[in-house]
């Protein structure tokens, strides 16, 4: 079994293994246990009852276009923000202030999307 | 006694079987049981009974009754579905929320594995099962999964940064990104002790937590009285138990024992007083992990379900900004509190 760093996400990796064996093991166990009677109408796709009209894969309006990019940075940040917070404390004032304009930007950018009204969800 | 007893050896590879063992079979009684508790206490909570007849007291077999259905149930897959990601997808839900267990310290040594990024693993293991969600609705090629899909997709946007800003938060009050070593860093729990800081880090990663797995009153993306339930419409039998009934009920237990890690003090006693030491680590888990999953419970049917423009509004202009100042709030607090007023 391997040691040290690698060895901590060794038992990661074999409880990736496990789960899968779970989770498929489990869908066999299902499909051998289940009935088996497909017929048409029980393979449409179910829109509440009413036959589907056109593909399920319709076009639909991604609102959220805007948020995702705000959300890359701030998540970007994130990771920026996790190193900084171990060690700050040992580091002293002058780390904190690099942090204080470091998300006082951020912020700035915020309230520049909020002010422009691209937060808004219509 | 048997030669194979008398020349037993622990080795690591037993320690990892037995650990294999323990936490496959923690992990799906642990969703049963949840499952029950969903039931009873939601049912209490609107003067009902809930569940009375299956197993006889109480109902307790109620949920394993359920599973032992939904295993027996036919498992339809619609023609226009694209069926191998349609048919994996609950297995891309399910399995991180089982990851998430493996470094929730139950007692000082009882943890399956303490990395020493373990705060920062969570937080990106948690994030998985939502791509799993948009794969299920995705190939489902129906209408109403799509439409809960996208909904489960951007709030997985929106609420993720407070989560993971308010666990920064936690970061920097333990200094240390283990989880074993947060929780020893707290001699009051974060909740208590720096004041408000912990306590607004808390309401931030429970609101946060709530919207990540689709809880009443951010269950948007599932609302059955819109889109019956979101990407999992056409799903059936066992896997519509992985990728919604077990993957709903093992991410809530798995996200109490995480509050409970982060902000009450894991497995040490909820106020730093000599004699409750007395009592073993794993009680005091336990006792703050049912507190926790309870807490999970009564939200769900007290607050309406919110609008989708509300849950936006509610992250990007309340949690987000609110979770940024804490963070500085907390730094501030770090470096220049008095020295007696800190430990």
């Amino acid at each position: 079994m391997p040691e040290g760093y690698f060895g901590q996400y060794f038992t990661i990796a074999i409880f990736i293994v496990a789960g899968v064996v779970l989770v498929l093991g489990t869908f066999a166990l299902a499909k051998l246990l289940s009935p088996f009677q497909p017929h048409t109408e029980k393979l449409t796709t179910y829109e509440s009852g009413i036959d589907p009209i056109g593909t399920g894969w319709s076009q639909a309006n991604v609102r959220y276009y805007i948020f995702a990019l705000l959300f890359v940075i701030f998540d970007v940040e994130a990771i920026f923000l996790f190193p900084w917070a171990v060690v700050f404390e040992r580091l002293g004032t002058q780390a904190f202030v690099e942090m204080v304009i470091f998300i006082g930007i951020l912020t700035l950018a915020l309230l520049y999307a909020i002010k422009k009204k691209v937060l808004e969800w219509l | 006694m048997p030669e194979f007893i008398q020349n037993f050896e622990l080795t690591a590879w037993w320690i990892l079987a037995i650990k294999l063992i323990v936490v496959l079979t923690v992990v799906p009684v642990g969703a049963l049981a949840g499952g029950y508790a969903l039931h009873k206490v939601m049912a209490h909570l609107q003067h009902r009974l809930g569940p009375m007849y299956a197993g006889g007291f109480h109902g307790w077999a109620q949920t394993l009754a359920d599973g032992i259905k939904f295993v027996l149930k036919e498992d339809i897959i619609p023609e226009k579905a694209d069926k191998p990601v349609f048919k994996y997808a609950p297995a891309i839900i399910f399995i991180p929320i089982l990851l998430l267990y493996l470094v929730i310290p139950v007692d000082r040594r009882l943890i399956v594995q303490d990395l020493d990024v373990g705060l920062f693993y969570l937080l990106a293991v948690s994030s998985i099962p939502a791509i799993g969600i948009l794969m299920a609705g995705w190939s489902s090629a129906n209408k109403y999964a799509l439409i809960g899909a996208l909904r489960s997709a951007a709030q997985l946007i929106a609420y993720e940064l407070p989560i993971v800003l308010s666990a920064a938060t936690v970061a920097m009050l333990a200094g240390t990104l283990s989880v074993v070593g947060i929780v020893e860093a707290q001699d009051w729990p974060f909740l208590f002790w720096p004041p408000g800081i912990g306590l607004i880090a808390f309401i931030i990663f429970f609101a946060g937590s709530v919207a990540e797995m689709n809880l009443p009153p951010f269950d948007m993306p599932v609302a059955e009285s819109e889109i019956i339930t979101g990407a999992f419409t056409e799903y059936s039998g066992m896997r519509f138990i992985f990728g919604y009934f077990f993957a709903e009920t093992a991410h809530m237990i798995a996200f109490s024992g995480l509050a409970v890690t982060f902000f009450l003090g894991g497995y040490r006693p909820i106020v730093p007083w000599e004699p409750l030491t007395v009592i073993p680590g794993i009680v005091w888990f336990m006792l703050k992990l049912f507190v926790m999953v309870f807490l999970y419970l009564w939200v769900r049917p007290t607050f309406p379900r919110l609008r989708e423009d509300q849950l936006q509004k509610f992250a990007w202009k309340g949690l987000i900004p609110g979770s940024l100042g804490l963070i500085l709030v907390a730094g501030a607090w770090i470096l220049y509190a008095p020295e007696w007023l800190w430990h």
